[in-house]
């Protein structure tokens, strides 16, 4: 597994005071506790809640509070809870200013695989599938290597799609890439990683931003 | 119209073999427990169910799943549940998996009349083969059909006499729009109040969508996963 810290550090810039956030299940989740408090920002649960609050205590757990995890939360002040079709008139309508989600696989076209491995158990998409392509910006973090050391940053995808052209910000624990006209765009490097690094452990197609080629 | 029933039986014989049910509940949230347990006792099969999850081996609909009541199962996230594996391997269960934003809409547009909607999840994906699309202002989007179900099964915190019907925190999630694109709606509650006790302005599903109500006893609210504060 890569650094973890890293991407949640680099994922944590994209949020900025005031947003409206949807984390998706998984390591996203854990960027919640990073936000700091007086940012305002409100991060929204697909289940029908905008204006998570931290895991409940003990004394405080109720079966009816639940994020899209399924775990018991709490809300912050200024919450509301709302139906699934609100929830979702939220995210498809592009109400949602960013939505931050794991991935599989990411394309150099800025393709995304994060629901279903075929001849692995079925799960289904849940809301991922809304999310890409409703939320205004979608960053994408994942490792930027499989356990097998295979690039996760692809040419195409093999496993199938959540959406496509659909990443506007993919962060590894190498590098950062942005989509770019259409194709992705190497953008910035990780603490202790280099280009040499990443273009070796990226099979996808890709652009080079100027000011890393320059200061080679 | 009296909506109130004493016994659950009285609703759960209404419903037979091969009906399509609309289930509220966002996990173990909100689901209604006590309905799923009378489909349980009274061995009713071949059902087709819509329902955003599919409970857990054993409890909520994965009751259903393991008395192979469900012939057919609609929903965005079926990941917690062994036995729908299973079944689903050795095709005795048919699956439709949904985007969860289109299941809501779907069951929105069921109850309100509408046969069909446009919308851009699932473009170019797996999820669009078959369907019909369309450019509009240069965007494609995929038509998706609503959903009526013979019956819908909902939980809710609060009742009146009229089945006006308001809901506690997250457990509100899918069952007003189960509430509504049911030809046949039924309420189960915690709460049970008299006509003009709920404020008018604090309902969450006017009575005119529900047909009868129970009300329950004893719930378990089962909590899928137990997150707590690190002290």
């Amino acid at each position: 597994m890569g650094n973890r810290q890293l991407i949640l550090d680099r994922a944590l810039k994209e949020i900025s005071e005031g947003m409206y956030v949807n984390l998706g299940i998984g390591m996203p989740t854990l960027i919640a506790d990073r936000i700091p408090q007086d940012s305002h920002v409100m991060l929204q649960s697909e289940n029908g809640l905008l204006g998570i609050g931290a895991y409940p205590h003990e004394k405080e757990v109720d079966p009816d509070l639940i994020n899209a995890g399924k775990e018991t939360v709490t809300t912050v002040p200024g919450a509301s809870y709302f139906d699934s079709a609100e929830s979702f008139a939220m995210i498809r309508g592009g109400h949602i200013d960013l939505a931050v989600l794991g991935g599989m696989e990411v394309s150099e076209e800025g393709d995304l695989a994060n629901w279903m491995i075929p001849g692995k158990m079925i799960k289904g998409m849940g809301g991922a599938m809304d999310l890409v392509q409703g939320a205004k910006r979608t960053v994408v973090i994942m490792d930027h290597v499989n356990k097998h050391g295979e690039s996760k940053v692809r040419r195409r995808c093999s496993l199938p799609l959540t959406g496509k052209g659909v990443v506007d910000c993919l962060i590894t624990d190498l590098a950062v890439f942005h989509l770019d006209h259409g194709q992705l765009k190497l953008t910035e490097l990780q603490p202790g990683s280099t280009l040499d690094e990443v273009l070796s452990k990226t099979e996808a197609d890709i652009r080079i931003d100027e000011r890393l080629l320059s200061n080679q | 119209m009296e909506k109130i029933v004493p016994a659950i039986e009285e609703l759960i014989q209404q419903i037979s073999d091969g009906s399509t049910l609309v289930v509220g509940g966002f996990g173990l949230c909100g689901i209604p427990e006590k309905l799923i347990r009378g489909l349980r006792e009274s061995g009713v099969k071949d059902l087709t169910v819509v329902s955003n999850n599919c409970g857990v081996d054993d409890w909520g609909l994965g009751l259903l799943l393991e008395n192979r009541q469900i012939k057919k199962m609609i929903s965005s996230y079926v990941g917690e549940n062994k036995l729908f594996e299973q079944q689903f391997l050795s095709g005795e269960l048919e699956v439709e998996l949904v985007p969860q934003g289109t299941l809501a809409e779907r069951l929105r547009a069921g109850g309100a009349g509408i046969p069909a909607f446009f919308t851009a999840t699932g473009v170019g994906t797996d999820i669009a083969k078959g369907k019909e699309e369309k450019v509009f202002d240069g965007r494609t989007y995929i038509l998706e059909k609503g959903i009526i179900g013979d019956f819908a099964l909902v939980k809710a915190w609060k009742a009146d006499l009229g089945g006006n019907l308001v809901y506690r925190k997250t457990a509100r999630n899918f069952n007003p729009l189960a509430a509504k694109a049911g030809k046949v709606t039924f309420a189960e509650v915690e709460e049970l109040v008299g006509q003009g006790e709920l404020d008018p302005d604090y309902i969450h599903t006017p009575g005119i969508y529900v047909q009868k109500v129970f009300l329950g006893e004893n719930y378990e609210k089962r909590i899928e996963r137990l997150t707590v504060a690190k002290v």
